[in-house]
């Protein structure tokens, strides 16, 4: 059984400091949905006000329809996978997965076959016994999984779980992670700073900058079309053109930036005179000259040559470089260092936005 | 007896302030995550915890100590005459410290008395202090891990070893009769035994033993979990070891060294084993005084002033020492 | 010979002093508790024997002081962990600056002489238990008053025995037995008073072996009853005995040997930790490269 959970109008304060802002959100029951926000953007308040760690300032959450102010942790049909995953290092593996049935009363010979049946689920048939001190990163991950999931919550939890492992394991981990939410059906809230990971899970991405939610949509939408500047720039590489639009036409506008005129859709219906900023990414980017507003010049600083591609950093306007990704196919002549270099990119490609705030490298 | 009911109001009154205070600091940092007390515990966990903490505070702690202060206001009665007539408050059992009551002339000897108690225990303190550091910082620093296991060890057992028995030991040893003074005439050293109990040897060799590991302990603790690299780099830059120990060590072992002082000092003031059995026919301890109003005057009140003229210098040496250290007593007592 | 060398036998030579100091007395004592004469003497060794522990076990006194003391060790027991256990969990969950008050008020104990604890308890429970006739004849006895004035202190070294353990509590573990369908009292039982058993237990030998070895508090408190340490004290005062030497010997054995107990059960559990770190290490190892 899955729920949605709504949040409507939620505010969390402490003290001064407002951790989240007026947020307001309707996540699907068994949906994958993934906050992700660099750290302090108040996704984890968010994560902690569904399941009922926190009451929230201002507002309230909905689980299944039903209104959860007032009603505790231990009550709410959630369950929360910690970032430390928060273990009991005195129990056996199979005495942490059942410790939700045990507080619920649940007779031992039930609560023994239900942990048969979890580590069954999660691979490790016959370790019941073990203690959690002899598990490795990936086990014990895949025990906090099974308690979690042993109280069958109607909405899953996960706090950033798979910060603690190594890289090559986090990579097999997103796969079994989404693995598990098909076969449970539940709906799974996950909460990231990793894009690559709520790009790869979720069916849908919140993405999060100071206590504020900026854009909600598929992974596909949130890196293609971006709906702020945070975005566009938080979310994978993106070069920043800012200027001003000098002519808006149907789809796309023209910005006046450092470079001379260039070219983008203009999806937020930016008017002639607006203060905006031009994102091209560093694979739409390429050698070569194309049309009108959509060529430029600049110096190269530096080259970095990766096997399957070259990175090239350009000149920028401001501090930053303008970097650009050449694939190895064709007969491309690079520029050396200190080279001046014609670049291009398809019209289509290039997205304007409102000037707004930036995430921070 | 009525006059001494009312130091039941002033646990109270602290209870109101401090409950007040709770409330009013939580209002003023609003926050979401906090549950109230009892919502963290249960109602009936709640409660048993607040009136565990209660009895003791208030039933072994406050109300005790205020009970005597009061009481040391009063004369010495017999039960029928409590509550009566006779029963005034008084200060005569505090400038029967100063003044002797029947003569009227300067009390010498129990004024002397405090003063050798607080010199002698200060003095048993920083020898405590120089024979424990060297051992402190070598185990905290120098030595193996196995080594020091073994040292601790051999630190543990005769700490468990109580007071008096260990008062004996030592007079075991320095008594006239003793295997010292044996080995001093058998050597020829001295024809006539040394008294070393009469000169208050004694005394101070049987504090400093019977404190030694509470200096030994904090100590260790506190220097032990001094990184390591702080002193490589103080020796790489060229300081001689002292300066390492002044500017290195020893300031940041500070809490330990002040709540090691603290603790010697305190004992040994308040010491009733070593005084009674290692020290001379003349010599006269302060809490010496006061067990005699108690068990050979039976006099409560003057002995109650007097633990309240020890308790008063004890306080001001834990002050002395947090002052003089600037450390706070959080850091002092783990 | 170089300097270094010159430093390592002066170290060498100095924890010798150190540790004859500290075990000579004891040393020289036990030896007199098995030679022959009246005076504990320990040289000439006259002549070997276990007279001095029968004469101990004979002493009614001693016996009936040593009864008593274990009474009141698993009073104090009894008073002082639980006391130690709920300040513990009360001072980790006030506020900032009533903490400060709360501090000063459960250590004070700890920073004031014995005898003015032994001294306050007695004036203060003698009128609280004399109000009525009935509380004076069931409560003033000094085995109860002893009790009352050691666990004033020696809770507070229990709860900073606990407190320490305590702080190292992660309030995540709390958060997921609650969030898992636990009830506050639940989580304290099952996650919080298990993690603190460890705590708890030390606080328990700390407090028993305080209790049965003190003498300022006790020597007021005790009123007309006996402990082991008291009737100690009177004999010492009186005179010595080889028969206290025979005392001190037993008292020495039973820490000795607590003390190795205590030290290889600390290593077993070392050993198991790290065998279960092994262990770990292995499953990590297989899981990067799945057979």
């Amino acid at each position: 059984m899955s729920a949605g959970v709504e949040l409507d109008h939620i505010t969390v304060r402490f003290g001064q400091f407002t951790a989240v802002n007026d947020a307001t959100l309707n996540i699907k029951g068994g949906e994958f949905f993934s906050f992700l926000g660099p750290s302090g953007c108040g996704k984890t308040t968010i994560l902690r006000t569904v399941s009922g760690f926190l009451d929230p300032s201002q507002g309230s959450v909905r689980i299944g329809g039903r209104d959860m102010t007032g009603i505790g942790p231990n009550k709410r049909p959630t369950a929360l996978i910690f970032q430390n995953l928060a273990l009991f290092p005195l129990m056996t593996v199979a005495e942490n997965i059942t410790y939700g049935l045990r507080v619920r009363g649940v007779p031992k010979s039930e609560r023994q076959r239900k942990a048969g049946e979890l580590l069954n689920l999660i691979a490790l048939p016959d370790q019941g016994k073990k203690l959690v001190s002899e598990l490795s990163g990936g086990q014990k991950q895949r025990v906090a999984i099974a308690r979690a999931l042993a109280v069958e919550p109607q909405v899953l939890l996960l706090d950033e779980p798979l910060s603690a492992l190594d890289l090559k394991l986090r990579q097999h981990m997103r796969n079994e992670l989404r693995d598990i939410q098909r076969r449970v059906g539940i709906t799974f809230i996950y909460i990231t700073h990793d894009q690559g990971e709520a790009l790869t899970m979720s069916d849908r991405i919140a993405v999060m900058s100071d206590g504020a939610i900026e854009q909600v949509a598929d992974g596909r939408t949130i890196y293609d079309d971006p709906g702020t500047s945070f975005v566009a720039s938080f979310v994978g590489e993106n070069n920043p053109f800012a200027g001003k639009v000098t002519k808006a036409d149907g789809e796309g506008a023209v910005v006046e930036t450092a470079f001379g005129p260039l070219r983008g859709r203009n999806l937020k219906g930016l008017k002639s005179g607006d203060k905006a900023i031009l994102f091209v990414r560093p694979e739409s980017l390429r050698l070569g000259k194309a049309g009108k507003d959509t060529t430029f010049t600049s110096e190269v600083k530096n080259v970095a040559f990766e096997g399957n591609m070259t990175h090239l950093f350009l000149k920028g306007a401001a501090k930053k470089d303008i970097s650009l990704t050449v694939g190895r196919h064709g007969g491309v002549k690079i520029p050396g260092q200190g080279a001046a270099a014609v670049i291009c990119y398809d019209a289509e490609l290039g997205l304007v936005l409102p000037e707004g705030k930036m995430a921070r490298e | 007896m009525n006059s001494r009911f009312f130091v039941f109001l002033l646990p109270l009154v602290v209870i109101a302030v401090f409950w007040a205070m709770a409330r009013g600091e939580a209002k003023l940092a609003h926050d979401p995550t906090r549950k109230s007390f009892f919502e963290r515990n249960g109602t009936a966990l709640g409660v048993v915890f607040i009136l565990l903490v209660a009895f003791w505070t208030l039933f072994l702690v406050t109300l005790p100590y205020l009970y005597m202060a009061v009481e040391s206001f009063h004369p010495k009665l017999t039960p029928l005459e409590r509550g009566g007539p006779k029963d005034f408050l008084t200060i005569e059992q505090y400038k029967s410290f100063f003044v002797t009551p029947t003569d009227g002339t300067w009390n010498t000897t129990h004024m002397g008395a405090f003063l050798f108690s607080i010199i002698a225990s200060v003095a048993v303190t920083a020898l405590n202090f120089t024979i424990c550091y060297p051992l402190a910082y070598y185990m905290a620093q120098a030595g193996t891990a196995q080594k020091v296991r073994l040292l601790m060890l051999g630190l543990i057992v005769p700490y468990w070893v109580n007071e008096i028995l260990r008062a004996f030991a030592l007079r075991l040893l320095l008594a006239s009769r003793g295997l010292i003074n044996q080995a001093i005439m058998g050597l020829g050293i001295s024809d006539t035994p040394i008294d070393f109990l009469g000169n208050n040897t004694g005394l101070y060799v049987g504090l400093s033993y019977a404190y030694l590991l509470v200096m030994m302990f904090p100590l260790y603790n506190a220097i032990e979990s001094l990184d390591k690299n702080q002193i490589e780099a103080a020796r790489d830059l060229g300081a001689p070891w002292w300066r390492i120990h002044k500017d290195v060590v020893m300031p940041y072992a500070k809490p330990g060294i002040a709540s090691g002082c603290t603790m010697v000092f305190m004992l040994s003031a308040g010491s009733l084993a070593a005084p009674q059995f290692l020290g001379g026919p003349r010599t006269l301890w302060f809490t010496s005084i006061v067990y005699d109003f108690f068990f050979q005057n039976f006099n409560w009140p003057h002995g109650a002033a007097y633990a309240f003229i020890l308790l008063a210098a004890c306080i001001a040496f834990v002050m002395l020492m947090l002052r003089l250290f600037k450390v706070s007593l959080g850091e002092t007592i783990r | 010979m170089n300097s270094r060398t010159v430093i390592k036998v002066m170290i060498a030579f100095y924890i010798f002093l150190f540790f004859l100091y500290l075990f000579g007395p004891l040393f020289v004592m036990s030896v007199t508790a098995f030679n022959t004469p009246n005076y504990p003497q320990a040289y000439p060794f006259e002549g070997f024997t276990l007279d001095w522990f029968v004469k101990l076990w004979n002493d009614r006194a001693m016996m009936e002081g040593l009864r008593n003391s274990f009474i009141i060790g698993l009073g104090v027991v009894a008073i002082s962990v639980p006391v130690g256990l709920a300040a513990a969990i009360i001072m980790n969950q006030i506020y900032h600056r009533a903490r400060g008050i709360f501090y000063l008020v459960t250590v004070s104990p700890v920073l004031t002489p014995g005898v003015i604890i032994g001294i306050s308890t007695v004036i203060f429970w003698k009128d609280m238990m004399g109000l009525t006739d009935v509380t004076k004849a069931v409560f003033y006895k000094g085995v109860i008053l002893a009790i009352l004035g050691q666990s004033s202190f020696v809770a507070a070294y229990c709860l900073l025995i606990i407190m320490a353990r305590l702080q190292r509590f992660e309030r995540d573990q709390e958060e997921a037995a609650l969030d898992l369908g636990a009830s506050y009292p639940q989580v304290f039982w099952h996650i919080l008073l298990p993690f603190l058993k460890p705590a708890m237990i030390s606080a328990a030998v700390i407090a028993f072996l305080s209790s049965f070895e003190n003498y300022n508090t006790t020597t007021f408190a005790i009123l007309a009853d006996k402990t082991l340490v008291t009737v100690l004290a009177g004999q010492v005062r009186q005179g010595t005995t080889p028969a206290l030497s025979a005392l001190a010997v037993i008292i020495i054995s039973i820490s000795l040997v607590g003390a190795i107990i205590y030290e290889v059960m600390k290593r077993r559990e070392e050993m198991a930790a790290m065998r279960a770190k092994e262990r770990a290490k292995i499953a990590e190892r297989s899981e990067i490269e799945p057979a």
